[in-house]
């Protein structure tokens, strides 16, 4: 199975740095940004196939980066990181069309497994 | 000691203190209130029944008193006016006649029976003259020639011109009264003419005051002699053992005690122009028996209003006392809830800001910790590569001790939305203990479940209900040693509620530790416990409507008791 495209997107830039790095350590092609304009401007440039978002950023939030992905681009899939427990945020993003969440700090095997799933479908 | 001083003691003693809560601050309310509620009622009741009783036996004793009094004034004047109407015969007869006519046996003898066939009780008439020699005579007695000149009667007549003597027993032992009256002729020469009166129309005029058979009226004079007979006092000429008020001050009333020891009313009324007084006695007790039945009523009425005002008044305090002090433990309880669901829940909204802020950090240190696991794992022919591996894991598992335990802070803090479905709590408490199999079995403790077997399903969530009786049970099982037990019980509480209980025979809690185990961060297992268990548990179980008791006692073991709703309450 081809590893897919990703993009990650969350504020903390070494999060997201060391992640891509062990993503790209496992054979994805990951590309990064750090807050939701970076990754929608990738989006649009680059088409991944996968988005891997963080729901609370400063600035524009992850929702809403959400909404605009989904309706610009609506069959990316994306997954969602969130910082709460489990339910509010996870559950409000998969209203709003994310794929699943997960919940921070996750396990890279995991992730990858959603992300091959979510790709797949 | 100084005034000052008693004032304080005073103040202590019977005023209450804001602050202070102690059952004697209940004492005192109470007993303050029983004070002032039985003074200001019976006082104005105590007055009200003095003031009363006075003016009713004062308007009593005046309707009684009065006709007493005028029957003595009348019967009185009927007496007098008797007198008067001999003492005129008398002073007419001496007017009309001279000395000579009267001095003639015959003469007399004629006037004597005129008079008799006209005027009553006339007993006898006789001249007499100034030496005291009987003249002339006519009447039952042979009294002619006899000398009157050494008798006080005589002396009194010669100095006053009239005389009524007090009543004296005749010759025939008949009560009888004499009057004489001297009469002063022109040419000097002056006589007296005396009468005997025969005082039976006394007892007549007595008999029409018609006077009950316990009462008494007779005649006495100014000695105390009784001139009439009487009912109790004695004969005729007996001394009368009342005593009466000197001086002429018409009809009075006085109130006396008899001989016998009876208390009398006397009403008194002297003579005018004799030394006679009538004398009306009746029974105190008798006159004022309707005065008396009233007293004793009024008096039973009030001992009556007086016991029913106290009894009302500690029953109504006892009541009053008793709601304020309901009131306020009530409030004090409702304080000390309030006080400890704000301490939850500022801890809980603390708790999840550092969960949160935690979070970020511990992703990195998450990721980096997995980049050089992988880039050892992957790449590098490390020397040290199992050690390093090894260091790796650690903190990735340590990493892993973080996010339970962020993740539980931050389920303690978070509001869920709670999903009520119908389900039965005997299967959810099997259901959690077949998670908790393991432990309980590799250590031997014995589980004696006495689920009961009617037990009604309840609505409630089942995630939580499953995370409360996690959290209550693998405490239960920590507390116990091996071969120890467990017993859970559920019952049928009542109509609303049902009753879950954990009962463990394990190392129990100390006073200090059960105030504490309901709030976030307190832990008895040191070093791998987050203190959020029994919070959560507690916060879950408020949330749902029921109510979580513990009770515990130290190398004994604890009970925990979960009360659930059976119906939710929206």
């Amino acid at each position: 199975m081809t590893k897919p495209k990703l993009l990650l997107v969350d504020d903390e830039e070494e999060f997201v740095d060391t992640l891509a790095e062990r993503l790209h350590l496992r054979g994805f092609q990951v590309l990064t940004a750090t807050d939701g304009e970076g990754a929608l401007r990738l989006i649009e440039k680059e088409l991944p196939q996968v988005v891997v978002l963080d729901v609370m950023m400063p600035g524009q939030g992850g929702l809403e980066v959400l909404q605009q992905i989904k309706t610009r681009t609506p069959r990316i899939p994306v997954i969602l990181l969130t910082g709460h427990g489990a339910t509010a945020d996870g559950i409000e993003g998969m209203r709003l069309g994310a794929y699943d969440y997960l919940v921070k700090p996750i396990n890279i095997d995991e992730l990858i497994k959603k992300m091959l799933e979510a790709v797949s479908t | 000691m100084t005034l000052k001083n008693w004032k304080e003691r005073f103040d202590e003693g019977f005023f209450l203190h804001a602050d202070d809560n102690s059952p004697a601050r209940y004492r005192i309310l109470r007993r303050n209130i029983i004070i002032l509620m039985i003074l200001i009622t019976i006082i104005p009741l105590t007055i009200m029944a003095v003031i009363n009783q006075y003016e009713y036996e004062r308007s009593i004793k005046d309707e009684i008193v009065n006709p007493l009094r005028t029957l003595t004034s009348k019967t009185k004047h009927s007496f007098e006016l008797f007198m008067e109407e001999r003492l005129a015969i008398v002073r007419s007869i001496a007017s009309l006649y001279s000395i000579e006519d009267l001095s003639d046996q015959k003469t007399l003898s004629r006037i004597f029976r005129v008079l008799l066939n006209e005027y009553c009780c006339l007993i006898d008439l006789g001249l007499i003259d100034t030496k005291g020699i009987q003249l002339s005579y006519t009447g039952p007695y042979d009294l002619l020639g006899k000398n009157y000149s050494q008798q006080d009667w005589f002396q009194e007549v010669v100095v006053k011109g009239v005389y009524i003597s007090d009543v004296f027993m005749g010759y025939r032992q008949f009560p009888h009264i004499a009057i004489a009256i001297l009469r002063r002729a022109e040419e000097g020469r002056s006589w007296i003419l005396r009468a005997t009166i025969d005082t039976s129309k006394f007892d007549d005029l007595i008999a029409s005051m018609g006077i009950s058979p316990d009462s008494d009226a007779f005649l006495i004079n100014r000695e105390m002699i009784l001139q009439t007979p009487s009912r109790f006092y004695g004969k005729v000429l007996d001394h009368c053992p009342l005593s009466f008020p000197t001086g002429n001050y018409g009809a009075i009333v006085v109130e006396e005690v008899d001989p016998q020891g009876r208390e009398m009313l006397v009403a008194y009324a002297p003579f005018a122009k004799s030394d006679y007084a009538l004398v009306l006695v009746k029974p105190r007790s008798k006159i004022l028996q309707s005065w008396y039945t009233l007293r004793s009523k009024m008096f039973l009425f009030f001992v009556i209003s007086v016991v029913m005002i106290i009894l009302v008044v500690f029953k109504l305090t006892d009541t009053v006392v008793k709601r304020v002090q309901e009131a306020d433990e009530r409030r004090e309880f409702a304080f000390r809830e309030m006080e400890h669901t704000q301490k939850l829940s500022s801890i809980g909204r603390l708790a999840a800001g550092v969960a949160h802020e935690i979070n970020n950090p511990m992703a990195i240190i998450n990721e980096k910790a997995g980049l050089m696991k992988d880039l050892v794992s992957y790449k590098s022919q490390f020397l040290e590569k199992e050690k390093f591996l090894e260091l790796t894991d650690v903190i990735l598992q340590s990493v892993e001790r973080c996010r339970t335990i962020t993740h539980r802070l931050l389920g303690f803090a978070r509001r869920m939305e709670v999903k009520f479905e119908v389900l039965d709590v005997n299967e959810l408490l099997k259901e959690v203990l077949d998670f908790l199999e393991k432990e309980y079995l590799y250590r031997n403790i014995d589980i004696r479940l006495q689920l009961a077997e009617d037990l009604p399903r309840i609505s409630s969530d089942t995630g939580q209900l499953q995370q409360v009786f996690m959290n209550v049970l693998s405490n239960a099982l920590s507390a116990v040693e091996a071969e120890g037990y467990v017993s859970i019980t559920t019952w049928d509480e009542d109509l609303d509620t049902i009753g879950v209980s954990i009962q463990d025979n394990g190392c129990g809690m100390s006073e200090e530790t059960l105030r504490h185990i309901f709030e976030p961060f307190f832990t008895t297992k040191k070093g791998y416990g987050t203190g959020l268990g029994l919070a959560i548990t507690y916060g879950i179980v408020k949330k749902l409507g029921g109510d979580l008791k513990v009770q515990s006692y130290e190398g004994h073991g604890t009970t925990f008791t979960v009360y659930l709703k059976k119906k939710t309450n929206n």
